[in-house]
């Protein structure tokens, strides 16, 4: 098992989703995040000073799937985050050690 | 229950109701007609009190009549006036709130709701009395009982009331109205502090103000503009227009509460991470724009009864003219402020263009009565520029730490009213007003002692909330402490100092690397605040 995560724009969740689905994915976990890549923060102005934001807030997705999923999944997430411009994000997969449903205790890919 | 049997139990129903109605509508048109097609018949010589019925209708019961309904007509526009004043606490609460940061909202909403509580017991047991206790008879409340205790320097230089004191002979149904409607006025002011003051004010030195504020600070010049002290005479004693004048309160509440800020936060020292090195000023954004939009238009509303109700009758029907003036200046102070803005900073700034408006507001207060609806135009313009470069000068010049723009918008702008009063009056209103018996003219309209009676107004009230507010703040700093601990101030003050957390839901309102705090509330042991963000002066911690 791996697990994908995926630092993507705000506004391209719904795209990502959708084509995920489209490959059989659904389980996922989002979480607003922020941070800083090559793309700079932004300034925001108050009472006349300037004010500079250095992160930006960003979605993490995390996505565990069996290995045979994985460039499958990584594609799929390139292919619809990308905008072309500075800021679309990363994607890091790391290894999954184990994985259990809580309801049924079925472990490994089945319980995915 | 089948979708069939719902819709017919529902048709049912609807028939049901239009057969009933139909039968009462039929009914009414056979009865004998008990309409007032024009709205004048209601109301009759039947309505009149037993007194004044049958035999007993005699022109000294019907004149009797009449005098309760003209002071009726004032008690309720009194009313109305305290409740819509009393709803600017509410404004002055998420402005303050929303202009702060999230680490800091119970704190600053406890001060804007601990301070109304404060002042109503302050104010009742020594502050009216001080400020009103020698008013005289209140002639449009047709009060019974008298307020006729002047403390006086000579003869008719009075310097503070003193009948009253706990609440002894105010025990009257037209003194309590006009207590009411004073009442919020002082906790105006009052709550004006809180905002200059906010994010580092230990909580207990606050209490300790609010009393001094409604039982002494403010009383005190309230007394020689309002309560017939000393500045009122100018005009009786030396010729000077009508005496010092401030219709409902540019100076007596806004400037005195503005001022009393400016003294607090010299006091108090800017918040962590405001001023760098150098002295440049950082942006510390507030957490809530939308609160603070709101509570500038709660502000707005209330302003209402704040000048339209300072006729103190209900009869008074310049009091058209007043709220169109407050309206029109309001409106020319936001939109100055947003426009200056604009053009400065390429966006129009909204924090400062609420500021704008509280600015067209807090000037027009004092003239709104005597200036024509041109000047109220005119009045705003000024207010919006001046809110804005005042702003800059406590922040650049002064180098002093006001997260709402408090000093600004009631102090220097609460000056500017009181000078404009002086300048744009126009001889159409005030006739009588402080014992004089011409109308008010300011400086354009041949006033010129008028003028320098709101000059020397504008210099006592500076004096007096600069001066006696800085002593006292200096005093409690010294005696009792003014500020938080950095600690306190770099977590937030919601835990420390208040025990509760605004929004514990969501992440980042409580940091995790709070220092404990000896009351055992706020962090977990051993985690030590960064030395690098505990001392003080920061170099950029703005936001933190």
């Amino acid at each position: 098992m791996k697990k994908v995560e995926a630092i993507i724009r705000h506004i391209k969740l719904d795209d990502v989703k959708t084509a995920l689905d489209g490959i059989g994915i659904r389980g996922m976990t989002v979480t607003d995040v922020k941070g800083a890549g090559k793309q700079k923060g932004y300034t925001e102005q108050w009472r006349g000073s300037k004010l500079n934001v250095f992160l930006n807030p960003k979605l993490e997705l995390k996505i565990v799937v069996p290995d045979d999923m994985v460039e499958s999944v990584i594609d799929t997430i390139v292919e619809t985050a990308r905008t072309g411009e500075i800021g679309d994000g990363k994607i890091f997969v790391t290894n999954i050690e184990e994985a259990v449903a809580i309801r049924s205790g079925i472990r490994g890919d089945e319980a995915l | 229950m089948s979708r069939t049997v719902k819709i017919f139990l529902i048709v049912m129903m609807l028939a049901a109701l239009f057969t009933l109605g139909g039968s009462a509508l039929a009914q009414a048109q056979t009865a004998a007609p008990t309409t007032d097609p024009t709205g004048s018949a209601t109301g009759s010589a039947s309505d009149l009190s037993p007194a004044a019925q049958g035999s007993n209708l005699t022109l000294q019961s019907l004149a009797d009549e009449v005098g309760h309904n003209k002071v009726a007509t004032s008690f309720i526009w009194l009313m109305v006036g305290f409740a819509l004043v009393f709803f600017m606490q509410a404004g002055f609460a998420l402005l303050e709130t929303g202009f702060t940061r999230a680490k800091n909202a119970v704190h600053t909403m406890s001060m804007n709701i601990v301070v109304f509580f404060i002042g109503v017991v302050g104010f009742y047991l020594v502050g009216f009395p001080l400020m009103f206790g020698g008013v005289g008879h209140l002639a449009t409340l047709g009060s019974i009982g008298n307020l006729d205790g002047m403390l006086q320097v000579a003869k008719g230089w009075g310097i503070l009331g003193y009948k009253g004191f706990g609440g002894a002979g105010l025990y009257d149904v037209g003194i309590l109205a006009f207590f009411l409607f004073q009442l919020v006025f002082m906790d105006t002011a009052a709550t004006i502090p809180t905002g200059a003051m906010a994010e580092r004010w230990k909580f207990s030195s606050f209490v300790v103000f609010g009393f001094f504020m409604s039982m002494f600070l403010y009383p005190l010049f309230g007394n020689w503009v309002w309560g017939g002290g000393w500045l009122a005479s100018l005009g009786a004693n030396l010729g000077l227009g009508n005496g010092y004048l401030d219709f409902a309160g540019s100076s007596v509440v806004h400037a005195m509460g503005g001022f009393t800020a400016l003294a607090g936060a010299i006091v108090l020292g800017p918040r962590i991470g405001k001023f760098n090195k150098d002295g440049s000023p950082n942006a510390i954004p507030g957490h809530h724009i939308p609160m603070a939009v709101l509570g500038t238009l709660f502000l707005a509303f209330g302003w209402i009864g704040f000048n339209g109700a300072s006729t103190l009758a209900g009869g008074d029907f310049r009091l058209a003219v007043i709220i169109t003036n407050t309206f029109l200046a309001a409106a020319t102070g936001g939109l100055t402020a947003m426009f200056i803005m604009w053009k400065l900073y390429k966006k129009p700034d909204i924090s400062m263009t609420a500021n704008g408006a509280l600015a067209g507001l807090v000037a027009i207060t004092a003239p709104c009565a005597f200036v024509a609806p041109w000047a109220a135009l005119l009045i705003g313009v000024v207010a919006g520029a001046l809110v804005i470069g005042g702003v800059f000068f406590v922040e650049r010049v002064l180098k002093v730490d006001d997260p709402v723009g408090a000093v600004a918008v009631h102090g220097f702008n609460g000056l500017w009213g009181v000078l404009a009063l002086g300048i744009f009056a126009d001889g159409t209103y005030g006739a009588g007003d402080n014992g004089v018996a011409s109308a008010v003219r300011g400086l354009l309209y041949g006033g010129g002692g008028q003028f320098v009676a709101q000059m020397i107004g504008a210099g006592t009230v500076v004096a007096v909330a600069l001066g006696l507010g800085y002593a006292f703040f200096k005093v409690m700093d010294l005696v009792f402490g003014l500020r938080v601990t950095a600690e306190e101030e770099i977590q937030g003050l919601d835990l420390p100092q208040m025990g509760t957390l605004a929004y514990p839901d969501f992440s980042g309102s409580a940091p995790d690397w709070v220092a404990p705090h000896p009351s055992g509330l706020g962090a977990p042991p051993g985690k030590p605040v960064p030395a690098a963000m505990a001392s003080l002066p920061v170099e950029k911690g703005a936001g933190a």
